[in-house]
């Protein structure tokens, strides 16, 4: 396993763009004279982060809508995952199952997001399902596909040494697909997140997106930004669990990342 | 069941049928749907313990041959006994060397050698034991916990011929097992597979390109010709059973050589 490598120098170029990008924030809300209703200056943003996270409101929120996040997640995965392994062993039940996936993908599940609250109520069951529905899609169809893109010589190699069906699915199918079935989990643990939230905006009790909501009522824009960023900070979090994740369990493959470090 | 039955018997001998190839047509559908003759009215047979190498120029059917009879590919038309008997698929007697020794990159060396034991359900332990003497036997002691993109080409196709022989397979066939080496990785794997020729009770046929490794290796050799791919020839080489490297610049070796080219040669200026 790789250790990971601390360049100092790329740290220092990266804080100091951070400082920089921050202080043109600043100053051009302060040079346009802009009003913290319409876009907020840099301080007070991080004295609201400061103030919602000691006062533990965001904790109760965050516990919510990452509840919600990673209930849809492992729900939409599982269904998706074993929905995936079917049709991409048994060809006809992609043929009669197929058209109705796509119709149901190419609907908005924002727009549906609504019944589901209807037929759910406004507690976290009802943004589970949507995040479970909006999760679903990109870990099925990567599923699929690595599950077909097995190299011929390999099927061939098994087949050679009288390999069964189930044989070849878990010797050589599956471990393929792998490195695809982590990428759409990937994807769906960033949408999971936009499942959560579009859930909330359309009726809640609590969670972030209800927070949200609430702070852009009573017009506290500068609250609105600083639950932003604690929502981007829970995105680069999963995205960063799941990256991890994915390289000790794909520990064979050559990542971009190691190819950059050559 | 000793894998390694030293045996010192004459192969000219002839013995029982391995395999034979029976009136075999293989045609392939193309993308824009015509049909493709790959092989037609292939007829000969190889007897157990024998040695026998195809060569002809690419897109001949050479694979295609080794394929219908290692199972994985179905003949158009046409009949194959293995061991006296009709094939039917796949047959856990056969062990195959592919050109790409296409190893499965999450496993180890050992765990690569031990794929044909898995599927078969052969125990474990005793598979294992096996798997270390063979890839002791193929020089990679000491390299069974490694992964395969940590080994060279050589060491790669090292692993996929201890993979064939891990079941004590009573034919092995390689496709172009040595096509991908450099020339002198690739007669070194030569002069070693002749050894372990000695040490396994296998027949052997050997597919390639190369006219001197054909006649190196085999005790006959199969002269394939294209389009369609059919045979053209099949010849028996005589040459002493201890042989080294140097015998292929003796006059005997030219002569085969020589004979060989003329066949694809004039083959060739009919078209
Ligand atoms: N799966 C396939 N589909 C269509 N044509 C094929 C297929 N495999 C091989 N062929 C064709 O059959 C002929 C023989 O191929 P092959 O057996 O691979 O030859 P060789 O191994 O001697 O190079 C070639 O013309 C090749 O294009
Ligand atoms: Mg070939």
């Amino acid at each position: 396993m790789k250790k990971m490598t601390f360049n100092k120098r790329d740290f220092m170029l990266r804080a100091s763009f951070f400082i920089f990008v921050i202080a043109i924030w600043h100053f051009t809300v302060k040079m346009f004279d802009i009003s913290s209703l319409v876009f907020p200056a840099p301080a007070g943003v991080i004295a609201a982060l400061y103030k919602g996270i000691v006062s533990g409101e965001y904790l109760l929120h965050t516990g919510v809508t990452l509840y919600e996040t990673l209930m849809g997640f492992a729900i939409g995965a599982i269904i998706a995952l074993i929905l995936g392994g079917l049709i991409g062993q048994i060809r006809i039940l992609e043929k009669i199952l197929y058209p109705y996936i796509v119709a149901f993908q190419a609907m908005p599940k924002v727009a549906i997001a609504p019944l589901f609250v209807a037929w759910f109520g406004f507690g976290v069951t009802s943004k589970i399902i949507i995040t479970a529905t909006i999760v679903f899609f990109p870990i099925l169809a990567n599923t699929i596909v690595g599950l077909r893109s097995a190299p011929r010589e390999q099927i061939e190699m098994m087949t050679a040494f009288t390999a069964s069906p189930w044989q070849m699915f878990q010797m050589v199918r599956f471990p393929h697909a792998l490195p695809y079935i982590f990428a759409g989990l990937d994807i769906g643990i960033v949408l999971a997140i936009i499942g959560a939230i579009v859930g909330e905006f359309v009726g809640a009790q609590a969670g972030l997106g209800y927070l949200i909501l609430q702070r852009n009522f009573s017009m506290d824009i500068t609250g609105v930004f600083a639950i932003l960023i604690v929502l981007s900070a829970i995105g680069i979090g999963l995205h960063t669990i799941m990256k991890i994740i994915a390289k000790r369990t794909i520990y064979w493959s050559e990542t971009s990342e190691d190819l950059r470090q050559q | 069941m000793s894998a390694f039955t030293t045996n010192g018997i004459d192969t000219k001998v002839k013995n029982a049928s391995a395999f034979c190839f029976q009136d075999i047509n293989k045609n392939y559908q193309s993308r824009d749907g015509l049909n493709v003759s790959a092989l037609s009215n292939i007829n000969f047979e190889v007897f157990k313990k024998e040695f026998v190498t195809v060569v002809g120029p690419s897109g001949c059917g050479k694979s295609t041959l080794l394929k219908i009879l290692a199972g994985i590919v179905n003949a158009s038309s046409g009949r194959i006994e293995i061991n006296g008997m009709p094939q039917k698929g796949p047959s856990s007697e056969i062990g195959v060397v592919f050109q790409n020794p296409v190893l499965l990159p999450w496993r180890t060396i050992l765990n690569n050698v031990l794929i044909p034991a898995e599927i078969q359900k052969r125990d474990i332990k005793e598979s294992r034991k096996k798997a270390y003497e063979l890839l002791d036997m193929v020089g990679l002691k000491g390299f069974e916990t490694k992964y395969p993109k940590e080994l060279s080409g050589g060491m790669q196709q090292r692993v996929g011929i201890a993979r064939a022989l891990i079941n004590d397979p009573s034919i092995l066939l390689m496709d172009e097992p040595f096509g991908a080496l450099d020339a002198m990785t690739r007669e070194l794997m030569n002069m070693e597979l002749l050894r372990l020729k000695k040490r396994i009770g296998a027949t052997i046929m050997l597919v390639t390109h190369s006219i001197p490794e054909a006649i190196f290796l085999g005790d006959r050799v199969i002269i394939m010709s294209p389009r369609p791919g059919c045979v053209e020839e099949i010849m028996d080489i005589d040459l002493p059973y201890e042989k080294e490297l140097s015998i292929i610049n003796s006059e005997h070796f030219g002569v085969y050589d020589r004979h060989i080219r003329n066949a694809f040669n004039s083959k060739a200026g009919l078209d």
